[in-house]
C-alpha cells in the first residue's frame, strides 16, 4: 500500500482517453431525433432591431422551428443575470440592462443573439438562416474603454454607460500619505481585452421527456449545478428538481465556462417546446465573437514613497469594461477579486482604489484565468518597478524593503495573510535565474545586435474565495462552499463524487490520491464522479484556484467522517471500544494489540450487516448500515499562494521582434498534491501571460467589427514561443484547510505578464503597452532614440 | 458547407473536360476547404486533381528545377534533389504553414490562389519560373496579375512550375505573428545575370522591388542595403504591421535574405 500518495508524481489516470480520443465531449453526444440549431447573431455592434422576418426562412428544407425574441418575451423565460452586486461609492446600486437571451429590441455587440434556427441538420439550420432577414435601424457603437464614459449613452437610464463607480480603502488617509511623501511615482498602464480560446469550443443538447417531464441539458460547464439554478431560477425555464445538468468531458475553460450563456438557456427552453432534442456545437468564429472575454482595464495608479525606499500609500484609478451587458461574474472581477490584490505582497499601510466599469458595444467581459488578479499583479510589479528606477534603486533591494514578513497579517484593504516566507522564493529565483549572471548575458547579445531585458514578478494571489457569510455580505448571490461525497461500496471499492468540475485539471488525479492517502486503498480502486447534477450533491463548480483548497478539503473531511464511523464499527467487531481504534494505512487496529480489521471487511459489514457464510460482521446497535458520507466544506479564508518569477527577453533592435529566452520560477503554492500536474498548469498560465503580454490583441475597429475575430488575425501563443521554463517551489502550508494546499491554476498567468513587461521595458529602456508586438517595440525604440537626439 | 458535386480526375484531359464556369479545382485544398465551409465561396462541382499522375514529382536538369503542380510541400522541403539545387526553396517548402498543412497543400495551388502573404509566388518570380498548364507555358512576371488573380483562363489548369537555378539564393520570411503567412517575405536570387528580389506579403500581390536589386547589383551584400528607403505608400497596412513598419521589414528581411544566401 502506498502510504503517501500525497506529494507523488502520479500519472494522470484520465489522460489515456483524452489521448487516445475517446474523452467524450458534448458534441460526441447524439441522442435519437435529435435536431441542430443555429444562432442568428447581431452583425452589428449596436442597433435597434425594427423587424425580424422569418416568414421565408421557415419554409426552407428541414426547419422545425425558428425562435425569436418575442418568442422569449412571449414565454416569459428570463433574461442572464449578474449574480454580484456591487454598490457604488454614493450608496446607490450597479446599474445593468436587460439581457434577454435572444434579443428583441436592440442588439449590442456583434455577435447578439437573435433568433434561433432549429432544423434536421445543421446545415439545413444554416441555410435557412441565410433567410431570416432582420431589419436593423444601425446607431453609433461604443467601443473605446477610455472614453465610453463621454459617448453616447447606449442603455436609457444607464447615464455616462456607467455600471458602478466603486471605491476600496481609506481615501483621505491615502491622500494624505500622498502629501507626506518624499516621491510620488505615476504609471498609466492597459490591460489588455483577451479571448479565452478553450480548445474545445461551446456546445449543449437539450433533451425533454413530456411523460415524465424531465429535462436534461449537456452543456459545456465549468459549474454544472449553478447552470441548473440560474437556468431555473432566473431563467425560468423549468424546476430544479426536475431538471438535469450534465457537463460531460470538457475541453478547457479558464473561466468562460463558469455560467450559463444565451445559448443554454435557449437550447433547454427550445428541446423543452419542440419536444425534440436540440442540439447546438459552436463554430470557432461564434467562439471569439461570444464567448465572455477577459480583462480589458485602464489604470492610472500613483506610489507615495520615501527617499529610503519605504512605499507609503498607493492610489489607483482603473476603467474597467464590461462589453455590452453585465455577465454573471462580470462585476466581481474588476472589484474584489482585484482591488484587494493592489497591494501585492507589499506592506503598504493605506491605499485607495476607485473602480469604473463602463459598457461598450463588444463582446461581455468577464472572469478569464486569474480574474481581477492578474491585473493587480500588473499593476502593482508594474509601478514597483517603475519607482525603483525613478530612484536609482535596485529592483531586489527595493522590493524586499517592502515585503510582508510578519503572519498572519492584515493588509490595509481587505485580505489577512496567513502564511508566506517571500523571502524564501524571491532568494531562490534570483539564484535559479542567475541573476547576478545577467549582465555578462546582456553583453553577449548587444554583440549580437539584440537588446536583453531581465523582469522579475513577485506576486500574492487569493485563491478559493471565501468563506460564504463574508462573500455573501459583500453582494454575491451564492455560497462558495464545496461539497463531496465519498461512497463505499460493499466490495471495497469507493466513488468519490465532487461538485467541483474537472475540464483539464486532473482532478480524477489529485483527488483519488488524496483518498488513496486518507482512506489507505489504492488509486486502482476509487473513481471519481462529477458533472452530472443527478449524480453529485449541490456543488460550486471550478474557477478561482478553489478545486483542491475547497473541493479537496470536502473529500478530505467526508474521508474523516467514514474514518470515524469505521472506528465505531470496527471496535464492535473486535470487541473494543471506538476510542481504542486507531487507523493506519487501511487499517483499523486496537490500540496495544494485534486486532486489526481492514477498511474492506468494515465496508463489507456496513452492507452486509449480519452473517454471510462465514463472515460474521454485526452492526454495533445505532449504527445504520451503509457507508457513505457527505461534507460541506466552506473555507475560513482564502488561500494565499505567492512567488517569484524573473525572465530575460532579447529584442531584435531592427524588427522589434521580442523573445522570451529564459523564464524561472519558484512559487509557495503550499503543499503540492501531484507536483507533476501542479507543473502543468503552471506551463499553462505561463503561456497564457506571456500570450498577453507579447501576443493576444483583441482589436475592435471604431464601427465595433471584431477584427481579431479568428487565428488569422488573434495571435494565441505556440509551443515555440517559449523557452524551456525552469519551475521550483517553497512551501509554507496554508492553514485556511486541512490540506495545507493554496492553489496554483492561475498563478502562472497573474505572474507572468509583468514579469515579461518589465524585462521588454528593462531591455529598450522605455514604456510600452501590453501587448507588446514586434512593432509597438520597434516604434518605442525609435521614438526613444528621437527624442534622445531631440534633446541633444 | 454549401453542396457540390465530387469529381476525382484521374488526367488533365478529364479534369478540363469536367471543368466548368461553376467548377473548381481541388488540390490541397488548404485555403479551398476552408473558404467553402464558411461559406465565402461555393461551387456546384469540385474536381480534385491531387491523384493525376502527371502532376506529380520532381525533376531536376541542369538548369531548372520542375516540380509537378500537385507535389505537396513536405515532398519538395525534403527532395534531395531540391535541397541540392535549390536549396532555398526547399527551406521555403519547408516553412509554410504546419506539418498538416505541409503534407496537403501543393505548389501548384498556391500558385493558382496567389494570396498576397504566401511564399510560392515570391518564388516563382525570384526564380524566373515558367509555369506549365494545361494550354501553355506562362513567364512568372506574366502570371501574377493582382490580388488572388493569374493569367489562368477559365478551366485552365496548372501542371507544374519550372524554377531556374539561381547561383545564390534565400528566402527570408517575416511571419504574422496570428497566421504565420508572410507578413513581409523577401526572396532574393543571384542568377548569372541578374539579380531578382521578390516581394511578398507587403503589397496587394508580390513584385520585384527594382531598387532593392539594383543596390544589390552594385554589391551583392546586406550593407548595400543601408541606406536604402522604402516607399511606404504602396504598402499593406493592417493591425499587425503599419505600411511604415513593413517597409521597415522589407530591408531588414532582404538583408537577412542576402546574409544568408547560398
Amino acid at each position: 500500500m502506498a502510504s503517501s500518495m500525497i506529494g507523488s508524481k502520479v500519472e494522470r489516470t484520465e489522460d489515456k482517453k483524452f489521448i487516445t480520443g475517446k474523452g467524450r465531449y458534448t458534441a460526441d453526444i447524439t441522442l435519437h431525433g435529435q435536431t441542430h440549431a443555429f444562432f442568428i447573431r447581431s452583425p452589428h455592434a449596436r442597433a435597434k432591431i425594427k423587424k425580424v422576418d422569418i416568414s421565408k426562412a421557415e419554409k426552407a428544407p428541414g426547419v422545425v422551428a425558428i425562435l425569436t425574441g418575442q418568442d422569449i418575451v412571449n414565454d416569459k423565460i428570463g433574461g442572464l443575470i449578474a449574480g454580484w452586486k456591487i454598490v457604488s461609492k454614493d450608496g446607490t446600486d450597479m446599474k445593468l440592462p436587460a439581457h434577454p437571451p435572444l434579443a428583441h429590441e436592440q442588439v449590442n455587440y456583434v455577435g447578439d443573439h437573435i433568433a434561433v434556427v432549429i432544423a434536421e441538420t445543421y446545415e439545413q439550420a444554416k441555410n435557412a438562416g441565410e433567410l431570416v432577414n432582420v431589419d436593423y435601424k444601425i446607431l453609433k457603437a461604443v467601443v473605446d474603454t477610455a472614453t465610453a464614459m463621454n459617448s453616447e449613452t447606449i442603455y436609457e437610464g444607464i447615464d455616462k454607460n456607467l455600471c458602478f463607480d466603486w471605491e476600496l480603502g481609506d481615501k483621505a488617509k491615502t491622500d494624505e500619505a500622498f502629501t507626506k511623501a518624499d516621491r510620488v511615482v505615476q504609471i498609466n498602464i492597459n490591460n489588455n481585452r483577451l479571448i479565452p480560446n478553450a480548445m474545445e469550443p461551446r456546445a449543449s443538447i437539450g433533451d425533454y421527456n413530456s411523460s415524465t417531464n424531465d429535462l436534461t441539458l449537456y452543456t459545456t460547464s465549468q459549474n454544472p449545478h449553478l447552470t441548473r439554478l440560474v437556468i431555473s431560477a432566473f431563467n425560468g425555464v423549468h424546476p430544479e428538481h426536475k431538471f438535469r445538468v450534465v457537463a460531460p468531458d470538457v475541453g478547457g475553460g479558464f473561466g468562460s465556462k463558469i455560467y450559463p450563456y444565451a445559448e443554454d438557456v435557449v437550447i433547454a427552453w427550445a428541446a423543452k417546446k419542440i419536444e425534440r432534442p436540440v442540439k447546438w456545437v459552436c463554430e470557432r468564429t461564434d467562439s471569439f465573437l461570444s464567448d465572455c472575454h477577459g480583462r480589458d482595464h485602464i489604470t492610472q495608479a500613483e506610489l507615495a514613497v520615501q527617499n529610503d525606499g519605504k512605499v507609503i500609500g498607493l492610489r489607483v484609478d482603473t476603467i474597467a469594461n464590461l462589453g455590452g451587458y453585465g455577465s454573471l461574474f462580470a462585476t466581481v472581477t474588476p472589484t474584489y477579486l482585484y482591488a484587494p490584490l493592489i497591494l501585492g505582497l507589499y506592506d503598504i499601510p493605506v491605499a485607495y482604489c476607485n473602480v469604473k466599469a463602463v459598457f461598450t458595444n463588444t463582446a461581455p467581459v468577464d472572469a478569464y484565468r486569474g480574474a481581477g488578479r492578474p491585473e493587480a499583479t500588473y499593476l502593482i510589479e508594474r509601478i514597483m518597478d517603475q519607482a525603483a528606477r525613478e530612484m536609482e534603486m535596485d529592483r531586489v533591494e527595493f522590493r524586499k524593503k517592502n515585503f510582508i514578513r510578519k503572519f498572519p497579517h492584515q493588509q490595509c484593504l481587505v485580505h489577512n495573510i496567513d502564511s508566506g516566507d517571500y523571502d524564501a522564493h524571491f532568494d531562490k529565483a534570483l539564484k535559479l535565474a542567475d541573476y547576478n549572471g545577467f549582465e555578462k548575458r546582456r553583453a553577449e547579445s548587444e554583440a549580437k545586435g539584440k537588446l536583453r531585458g531581465i523582469g522579475m514578478s513577485i506576486y500574492i494571489e487569493a485563491c478559493g474565495i471565501a468563506p460564504s457569510s463574508v462573500v455573501m455580505s459583500i453582494g454575491a448571490g451564492v455560497g462558495l462552499w464545496e461539497s463531496a461525497e465519498v461512497r463505499f461500496n460493499a466490495t471495497g471499492n469507493i466513488s468519490v463524487f465532487t461538485g467541483s468540475h474537472s475540464h483539464g485539471q486532473g482532478h480524477a488525479t489529485t483527488f483519488a490520491q488524496i483518498v488513496a492517502d486518507k482512506l489507505g486503498v489504492p488509486m486502482d480502486n476509487i473513481d471519481l464522479v462529477h458533472g452530472d447534477t443527478d449524480k453529485g450533491p449541490f456543488g460550486m463548480g471550478t474557477y478561482g484556484s478553489r478545486s483542491l483548497a475547497v473541493g479537496g478539503s470536502a473529500i478530505s473531511k467526508a474521508c474523516d467522517k467514514i474514518v470515524e464511523k469505521g472506528k465505531k464499527v470496527a471496535a464492535h467487531m473486535l470487541e473494543s471500544t471506538p476510542e481504542e481504534v486507531d487507523f493506519k494505512e487501511g487499517e483499523f487496529i486496537v490500540r496495544n494489540s494485534n486486532k486489526k480489521k481492514t477498511i474492506g471487511e468494515i465496508a463489507f459489514a456496513c452492507y452486509l450487516p449480519g452473517t454471510y457464510g462465514e463472515i460474521k460482521s454485526p452492526l454495533p446497535e445505532g449504527v445504520e448500515p451503509g457507508l457513505k458520507e457527505t461534507a460541506f466544506y466552506d473555507p475560513i479564508n482564502f488561500s494565499f499562494p505567492s512567488g517569484s518569477h524573473i525572465c530575460e527577453v532579447e529584442v531584435d533592435k531592427e524588427t522589434g521582434d521580442t523573445k522570451v529566452v529564459t523564464y524561472s520560477c519558484v512559487d509557495d503554492f503550499g503543499n503540492l498534491v501531484n507536483p507533476m500536474i501542479v507543473e502543468g498548469q503552471v506551463h499553462g498560465g505561463l503561456a497564457q501571460g506571456i500570450g498577453q503580454a507579447l501576443y493576444e490583441n483583441t482589436h475592435y475597429d471604431e464601427s465595433g467589427q471584431l477584427i481579431t475575430a479568428s487565428y488569422m488575425d488573434y495571435t494565441m501563443p505556440r509551443a515555440d514561443n517559449f523557452p524551456e521554463f525552469r519551475i521550483e517551489y517553497t512551501c509554507t502550508p496554508a492553514t485556511s484547510n486541512p490540506l495545507g494546499v493554496k492553489g496554483c491554476g492561475e498563478a502562472g498567468a497573474i505572474a507572468s505578464p509583468p514579469c515579461v513587461m518589465n524585462a521588454v521595458i528593462d531591455a529598450i529602456g522605455t514604456d510600452v503597452s501590453m501587448p507588446a508586438t514586434a512593432e509597438k517595440v520597434w516604434k518605442a525604440i525609435n521614438n526613444k532614440a528621437k527624442s534622445k537626439k531631440k534633446a541633444a | 458547407m454549401k453542396a457540390f458535386t465530387y469529381h476525382s480526375a484521374s488526367s488533365v484531359k478529364e479534369a478540363t473536360k469536367l471543368a466548368s464556369g461553376s467548377s473548381a479545382y481541388l488540390s490541397g485544398g488548404m485555403t479551398m476547404l476552408p473558404s467553402i465551409k464558411m461559406r465565402l465561396a461555393s461551387y456546384k462541382d469540385i474536381i480534385n486533381v491531387k491523384d493525376i499522375k502527371d502532376l506529380q514529382g520532381i525533376k531536376v536538369s541542369g538548369k531548372t528545377v520542375k516540380i509537378g503542380a500537385a507535389t505537396n510541400h513536405a515532398d519538395v522541403a525534403s527532395s534531395k534533389d531540391v535541397q541540392k539545387a535549390i536549396p532555398s526553396l526547399s527551406s521555403l517548402a519547408g516553412r509554410i504553414g504546419d506539418a498538416q498543412v505541409r503534407n496537403r497543400g501543393t505548389v501548384g495551388g498556391s500558385i493558382a490562389n496567389n494570396d498576397p502573404t504566401a511564399c510560392y509566388p515570391s518564388a516563382c518570380l525570384a526564380l524566373n519560373a515558367v509555369i506549365h498548364t494545361s494550354e501553355r507555358k506562362i513567364e512568372a512576371e506574366k502570371f501574377f496579375k493582382g490580388m488572388f488573380e493569374t493569367a489562368l483562363r477559365k478551366g485552365e489548369l496548372i501542371t507544374s512550375v519550372e524554377f531556374a537555378i539561381p547561383e545564390k539564393s534565400h528566402y527570408f520570411k517575416h511571419p504574422n505573428p496570428a497566421s504565420r503567412y508572410a507578413m513581409v517575405g523577401v526572396y532574393v536570387a543571384k542568377h548569372k545575370k541578374e539579380i531578382n528580389v521578390a516581394i511578398t506579403g507587403a503589397q496587394s500581390f508580390v513584385y520585384r522591388d527594382k531598387t532593392i536589386e539594383k543596390a544589390l547589383t552594385e554589391k551583392f551584400s546586406p550593407e548595400a542595403l543601408s541606406g536604402i528607403s522604402i516607399d511606404s505608400r504602396e504598402l499593406n497596412s493592417d493591425i499587425h504591421a503599419s505600411a511604415e513598419y513593413r517597409a521597415n521589414l522589407i530591408i531588414s528581411s532582404a538583408k537577412k535574405a542576402v546574409e544568408a544566401s547560398r
